[in-house]
């Protein structure tokens, strides 16, 4: 017989369905429930979900997993391209996202620089792969374009002219930011390279030129007027310092002029 | 092939199943568990023999933890709650054990799929999360109680037709 006075708790429930009672406590159990059919019924709809779970999952461990993930080949490639898509997001968000939550608790917010230099990475690996569609409005409409993104991010704008340092201007496209509309220029070598800058509205001051890299990108960041910029490329320092400068020597001539007005 | 190579070769399977359910997205949970091989073999060195498997769980574990971490920096996206299930009703399938899942807090939701998917003994997710077994039993009472509140609100109460 079971002793009355010992309760069966949620806890011991938990364990009974989970197979981690000793043989005593298993029929103790069991003799509860046969009592206690609100817990009876809690144990049937806990085994329920748990068959669920396994009904919606099981079956991906039955699947032959792809040759991605072939031992041989990630450990030979295993500081390579392999955690590459992890890495870079690891490289350019650790600084700001890892010392600004610890816990989940907010100590700081990230400075635009982060939030920028992260957005501008995502949306640099997005698009810089697509082959049909990397724009929205072609290069060959620069008029439109700069039109266009300036009215929706809400400051003058213009994707500047790169050809002196082998650039020829794909186009662009307007994306959502971390301070609100954001111009997204894309950028191409003869060869094929592709570069992009992002563009849009901060409250930061700093304006000095910062650079960021991973593995397989890297970015300038720089503050012109209320704007932020970052060009994101190949992680090639002294080329991507050479567009990024050449970028920031137009921006800074052309807007002169229209702040005065 | 040596035998650390083989064990996590034999590992990989479970892992994507675990990382489906933990992520409930094809694509991000391969992401993440390539990235728990990756740096499990580059880590080798620090492996010094003990339960493969345990330590790829808890990898994979982390690994997802520091992904939800990063884009908690991003605006969060209000959940969807009842809404959705009304318009659709219970047939369209509005609220499922994937939804169920969604609603866990993410510690609550690996110690469950630890147990129930992935087998692991309390001992062993709670070597896993880095907390003590009492944490861990707390967390599957709490886990699963949620599920059955959110399961139960699918049904609608049944009414006679006059």
């Amino acid at each position: 017989m079971i002793d009355r006075d010992q309760i069966v708790g949620e806890d011991e429930l938990n364990a009974y369905v989970d197979g981690e009672l000793p043989a005593d406590r298993r029929t103790a159990v069991e003799a509860w429930l046969a009592t206690h059919p609100d817990d009876a019924a809690k144990v049937s709809a806990w085994r329920k979900q748990a068959e669920l779970i396994r009904a919606r999952y099981g079956a991906v461990a039955d699947e032959i997993p792809p040759q991605r993930f072939n031992v041989n080949r990630l450990t030979r490639r295993s500081y390579g391209a392999v955690a590459a898509a992890a890495a870079v997001i690891a490289a350019f968000v650790a600084g700001g996202v890892l010392g600004w939550t610890v816990r989940g608790v907010e100590i700081a917010r990230p400075s635009d620089l982060t939030r920028f230099t992260a957005d501008a990475l995502d949306a640099y690996r997005l698009y810089v792969v697509e082959v049909r569609h990397p724009v929205e409005v072609p290069g060959d409409q620069r008029p439109h374009l700069d039109a266009w993104l300036s009215k929706r991010v809400g400051s003058p704008l213009h994707a500047p002219e790169l050809d002196k340092v082998g650039l020829k201007l794909v186009g662009g496209r307007l994306l959502p930011g971390p301070t609100g509309p954001t111009a997204f220029f894309m950028y191409e070598t003869p060869s094929g390279e592709r570069f992009t800058l992002y563009c849009g509205r901060t409250g930061d001051r700093d304006t000095a030129l910062r650079y960021t890299t991973g593995p397989q990108n890297a970015a300038y960041y720089w503050v012109d007027g209320d704007l932020a910029y970052v060009l994101s490329g190949p992680p090639e320092r002294d080329k991507l310092h050479a567009i990024a400068q050449a970028a920031y020597d137009q921006m800074d001539r052309r807007t002169t002029p229209e702040q005065g007005g | 092939m040596s035998e650390f190579h083989e064990h996590i070769k034999v590992a990989i399977p479970a892992l994507r199943r675990y990382a489906r359910a933990l992520t409930r997205d094809a694509e991000t949970a391969d992401d993440i568990v390539q990235d728990t091989l990756v740096r499990a073999l580059r880590s080798e060195h620090l492996f010094h023999g003990g339960d493969t498997r345990a330590w790829l769980y808890t990898i994979l574990t982390n690994l997802n933890r520091n992904r939800l971490r990063t884009l908690s920096r991003r605006p969060a996206l209000a959940p969807i709650k009842d809404s959705d299930a009304a318009t659709g009703g219970p047939e369209a399938g509005g609220r499922d054990i994937t939804r169920a899942l969604d609603e866990l807090a993410e510690d609550q939701r690996s110690a469950l799929l630890l147990v129930v998917l992935e087998g692991l003994t309390y001992r062993e997710v709670a070597e896993v999360q880095g907390v003590p077994i009492g944490t861990v039993m707390s967390r599957l009472a709490r886990a699963r109680s949620q599920i059955k509140a959110y399961l139960d609100g699918e049904r609608p109460t049944l009414r006679r037709v006059k």
